[in-house]
């Protein structure tokens, strides 16, 4: 596992205690897990997302992300409805280790409280509670 | 006692070792108020010899001798079992292996097991199957709980009066305390489930129908799928006659999405009920949900083809209480077993068997039906029908047994209450004509 | 120098079944046909299933080449901690080969099955004694199924006590199935942890206990090896508030003759009969996992159960708690025959004399090899001891190349990376039946190993070197699930 220097945080995006990002984009919002908890997990071998049109509230668990030999649940930052899912980790699940910021992004939602997304960590504060 | 390597050298050296004065200060880390202050009363041992003698004398007090002849399946079948099979099995590299948790040195169960997997889809028709469970029933009642579990709004589990009874009563203990119901589907007066009364079922997450079912007939599985479909629910079959898919068509075809079946029929000895081998298989759709080990193909550092353990995730070990179910320890060396005999039998081989069960069947029934014995059903059926004895037969059936060791079908009236005087009766290839019709004479004398 | 067991040999190349698979051949000696064909409708009839077609001597040679790629506890020294690989006798294999065993049908009728019951009640009072309990049910297939069977129980006594209750204790020291075992029966675990000395403290669990929790999961000896000696005042906390305790008996292997968990405030224990009473693990099973109750869990016992009338044998099912069946027969029978079997070799000394001797073996690897390995709780130890790779990360060397390292001697690795609560475990459990120059030989092998750590990490990493194959893809066999040929 790399050292926390050694690791990418983006400046654009927020952060959540259990190590997801969420990003806007337009209407919607992008979630991912961030470089922490993908390095944590090591080599992703399943994603399991949940299905297109389905609600979820902020902090539920819409979804898992499994190593080898660990499971890990993940939770959604911002309430809302699952407008798109990354098709594209059913084959290459691999993409989460290779580039969780881009092409390795879990679900795009259309959030259901706008003010959920502005309470989530900025970088700085995120980095604080990695620091602990 | 020739277990126990330790001379009085030896245990006085590593004591010196370990700083202990005596092997009882090994347990001084115990309070004294926890220890038991009375030693085990067991009978004193025996030596390989006596030992022996008792228990070939216990063995000597059930009706199993050599010769005896077997008219009797219910779940447990008499088939003839090819001297190389136990010899094969009892190696001793497989029998004292454990869980291949180490993939280097545990080849031989992968690969064996792998191949396992791969001819019991062939056999049902299935994309997935597991690496074993501990016999049809657990397997079944495991199927109904992925079921029930994948379904968010019903809670109730439709399964087929004609599934074994020992199964609906498994499913019952399973599925109860998380809150789940069973509902029994009726049969036909053609000794068939009932599909028009599963029509009329609400609130179910799934469907378990056996084929051949308890009483030995062969369901339309076809009818019981589109039923499934239309109601949005999965569609499980069960089996306790593996050898009857050398001949029936299986399940895959006929679009069952999960199969519990038992392997006891593929080269295992009844063994007074267990251990059998649970058979478990689904869909490609169904491979997260499925318990159970599975092992999978893979390569090691040097690019060589090898097979590990895969898809744990899904095991109780890492999800723990997540996990759908908490299967460890499996029927691994069984499924060994069925795999063996499987390679054994063939494709030829297993065809021809399947037909002589078959065959036998139909001579047996015809048989009893010339010595005052009715078919309760003229349904299609492999290797067990259920016909209505004619009066003084249970009498008859019991002195059979002593007298003669025959073992002339089941009486199933304490199953079904309303089938007075009617018996289940099995002819497998290890029945000949001639013990056919010895057994008429014996019931018409 | 102790010479070691492990070497290079030569290994055979086998294919797949079907690979050799020639149309045509059978090895089967297909019984004459002598009654009438009777063809079923066709539109019930499928094809035949593609199974390989083989001669005798392929089947024979496949088999026998694929077993000399696995290790056994007939190759070696097997110390996988928490699984008790000890030796398997022979004679259980022949007595559960009896004709009269072997061939008897479970549905014969009891008059008919008199040896089969009677082996069983038999069997039933000696695991009765042995634990210190009232009554004892042969019918769960596995440890797991033991377990389960046994949170059936406690469910079913709170139900019929008119409160169903929805949390469960399981303490971090305990058996990796307890809680799987436990949310089947719909009950969510509580999970707290071990004390400093690697034992649970009253005080933890009175802590949680409460009157919406069914009872505690207690593994006694504990994960760790070490004996919970606090069991009796925790046994009563979580009486007193109407909770029962689960003892997990995986471990019973240690104190036969020593202590009797029913005589401790316990209130069901699961046993394994493939780990403590000798009978085969196979590769993975089949096993057998008994399930001992005092008096008050008596009436939830799964159905039938076996009992004695005069000198008669038979099977009730008329058991009004009872939590129903949990197997299509009786359970496991064949593995019942070894276990009663080594039970009746053993005797009630010897059976005391293997947890001595286990105990004992596993204290001399413990004294042996401290300071080699870390020892994350230095105290005395029951039937296993957990080390685990602190000294050896400077060398960035893990348990793992560790572990595959010991293939390359001739050992079987010990268990890795359990107990969770030990960051890189290595939990070594040698049994009682293996003799001080084996130990001595594993012992030597695992100073080498952690001398090599030092002057040569690269072997280790890379290790195995002898064995068949060298460490494999699992990233690769997860990704693109491959699981059939």
């Amino acid at each position: 596992m790399k050292e926390l220097k050694d690791l990418n945080f983006l400046d654009d995006v927020r952060y959540t205690k259990d190590h997801e990002w969420a990003k806007k984009s337009g209407e919607l919002v992008i979630i991912g897990i961030n470089d922490y908890a993908q390095d944590q997990l090591g080599e992703i071998v399943f994603v399991e997302l949940p299905g297109i049109g389905d609600s979820f509230s902020k902090g539920d668990e819409f979804g898992s992300v499994e190593s080898v030999k660990a499971v890990s649940e993940i939770y959604i930052p911002v309430s809302g409805e699952i407008v798109e899912i990354n098709q594209g980790l059913e084959d290459a699940p691999e993409l989460v280790n290779q580039s969780c910021y881009t092409d390795g992004w879990l679900i795009k939602v259309k959030p259901g409280n706008a003010s959920e997304f502005d309470s989530l960590m900025d970088k700085a504060a995120y980095l604080n509670m990695l620091k602990g | 006692m020739r277990y126990l390597p330790h001379t009085q050298d030896d245990i006085e050296s590593m004591l010196k070792v370990t700083g202990h004065a005596s092997l009882d200060d090994l347990f001084a880390g115990i309070p004294d108020h926890l220890k038991t202050k009375q030693g085990i009363d067991i009978p004193e041992s025996l030596s390989e010899w006596e030992l022996n003698a008792h228990m070939e004398q216990l063995a000597s007090l059930n009706i199993a001798c050599k010769d005896y002849k077997c008219f009797l399946g219910a779940g447990s079948y008499d088939h003839y079992i090819p001297a190389i099979i136990p010899y094969l099995i009892s190696r001793s590299e497989f029998m004292t292996a454990y869980t291949p948790y180490q993939p280097e040195v545990s080849q031989g169960t992968l690969q064996g097991i792998y191949e396992f997997q791969t001819m019991i889809t062939e056999l049902l028709g299935m994309d997935i199957a597991t690496a074993s469970h501990y016999d049809c029933g657990t397997a079944l009642a495991e199927a109904c709980l992925i079921a029930l579990r994948k379904n968010h709004t019903d809670n109730k589990i439709a399964v087929s009066s004609l599934v074994h009874p020992s199964h609906r009563q498994i499913i019952q203990t399973y599925i109860h305390p998380a809150g789940y119901e069973m509902v029994e589907i009726p049969y036909t007066k053609e000794g068939l489930t009932d599909v028009v009364a599963l029509e009329k079922m609400e609130g179910i997450a799934g469907v378990a129908v056996q084929s051949p079912n308890f009483f030995g007939n062969i369901e339309d599985l076809k009818a019981f799928k589109t039923t499934a479909d239309t109601k949005n629910i999965l569609f499980i079959m069960s089996f306790t006659e593996a050898l009857a898919y050398g001949l029936l068509k299986n399940p895959g075809s006929l679009g069952a999405d999960l199969v519990a079946g038992e392997g006891q029929s593929l080269g295992i000895a009844k063994s007074f009920g267990g251990p059998g081998l649970g058979l478990l298989a689904g869909t490609q759709k169904q491979m997260r949900n499925l318990p159970g080990r599975l092992i999978g193909k893979t390569k090691d550092a040097n690019g060589a083809d090898g097979f590990v353990l895969t898809l744990a995730t899904r095991e109780q070990h890492i999800r723990r209480e997540k996990a759908s179910s908490n299967i460890c320890s499996n029927n691994g060396l069984n499924a060994m077993t069925a795999a063996m005999y499987l390679a054994t039998v063939g494709k030829t081989g297993i065809r021809e068997i399947a037909l002589q069960n078959h065959d036998k069947a139909e001579y047996l029934k015809k048989s009893l039906m010339n010595s005052d014995f009715t078919p309760a059903f003229s349904t299609p059926f492999f290797n067990e029908f259920v016909m209505k004895a004619p009066d003084g037969f249970e009498k008859k059936r019991k002195a059979l047994i002593q007298d003669k060791c025959i073992f002339a079908g089941m009486n199933l009236e304490p199953y079904y209450p309303e089938l007075k005087q009617h018996y289940l009766f099995c002819a497998t290839e290890t029945i000949s004509k001639c013990d056919i019709d010895h057994l008429v004479k014996e019931v018409q004398s | 120098m102790i010479q070691q067991p492990g070497t290079s040999g030569l290994i055979f190349n086998e294919p797949m079944l079907w690979e050799k698979s020639r149309m045509g051949r059978c090895a089967m000696s297909l019984p004459k046909r002598d009654v009438e064909r009777k063809p079923l409708e066709a539109d019930l009839t499928g094809d035949e299933p593609n199974l390989p077609e083989l001669s005798e001597l392929d089947v024979v040679r496949h088999y026998t080449r694929l077993s000399q790629w696995n290790f056994g506890v007939d190759s070696g020294m097997y110390p996988l901690g928490s699984c008790t690989m000890k030796y398997n006798p022979k004679t259980n294999e022949v007595q559960a080969a009896r004709q009269g065993f072997a061939g008897a049908h479970p549905l014969s009728g009891d008059e008919f099955s008199q040896g089969a019951l009677k082996l069983m009640y038999n069997l039933e009072q000696s695991l009765a004694k042995i634990t210190g309990f009232q009554a004892v049910t042969l019918q769960p297939a596995a440890g797991a199924h033991g377990e389960f069977c046994g949170m059936l129980m406690i469910h079913a006594y709170h139900a019929k006590k008119g409160r169903q209750r929805s949390k469960i204790i399981i303490p971090d020291t305990a058996h990796g199935t307890n809680p799987a075992s436990a949310s089947l029966c719909g009950y969510e675990s509580v999970n707290i942890k071990s004390g400093p000395d690697g034992i649970l403290e009253p005080e933890t669990v009175s802590a949680v206990m409460d009157e919406d929790t069914a009872g505690i999961m207690v593994t006694n000896p504990n994960t760790l090896g070490l004996f919970e000696s606090n069991i009796k005042e925790i046994a009563e906390i979580v009486h007193s508030k109407g909770g029962l305790v689960y003892g997990d008996g995986a471990n019973m292997n240690a104190i036969m003759g020593i202590v009797k968990p029913g005589e401790i405030g316990i209130d069901v224990l699961h046993l394994n009969l493939h780990k403590t009473f000798s009978t085969p693990h196979g590769g993975g099973g089949p096993g057998s996992g008994p399930v001992a109750v005092g008096k008050t869990l008596e009436p939830f016992l799964p159905v039938p159960r076996v009992i004695k009338a005069f000198d008669t044998y038979k099977f009730i099912t008329d058991s009004p708690d009872t939590i129903g069946r949990i197997h299509t027969f009786y359970g496991h029978f064949g593995i019942m025959v070894r276990a009663y079997a080594y039970i009746l070799s053993m005797g009630a000394e010897g059976l005391a004399d293997a947890s001595k001797l286990a105990v004992l073996n596993a204290n001399y690897v413990k004294a042996s090899l401290k300071g080699i390995l870390n020892l994350p709780y230095d105290k005395p130890c029951m039937h296993e001891c957990v080390f685990n790779d602190k000294f050896q990360k400077e060398y960035h060397i893990t348990t793992m190349d560790m572990a595959k390292r010991l293939l390359d001697y001739g050992f079987h690795p010990p268990t890795v990376y359990f107990p969770l609560v030990v960051d890189g475990a290595f939990m070594v459990e040698p049994t009682e039946t293996e003799s001080k120059e084996n130990i001595d030989q594993f012992i030597q092998a695992v100073k080498s190993i952690a001398l090599e750590a030092k002057n040569d990490p690269e072997k280790l990493k890379k290790a195995p070197h002898l064995a068949k194959l060298t460490r494999l893809d699992e990233v690769m066999a997860a990704r693109k699930p491959c699981l059939k040929g």
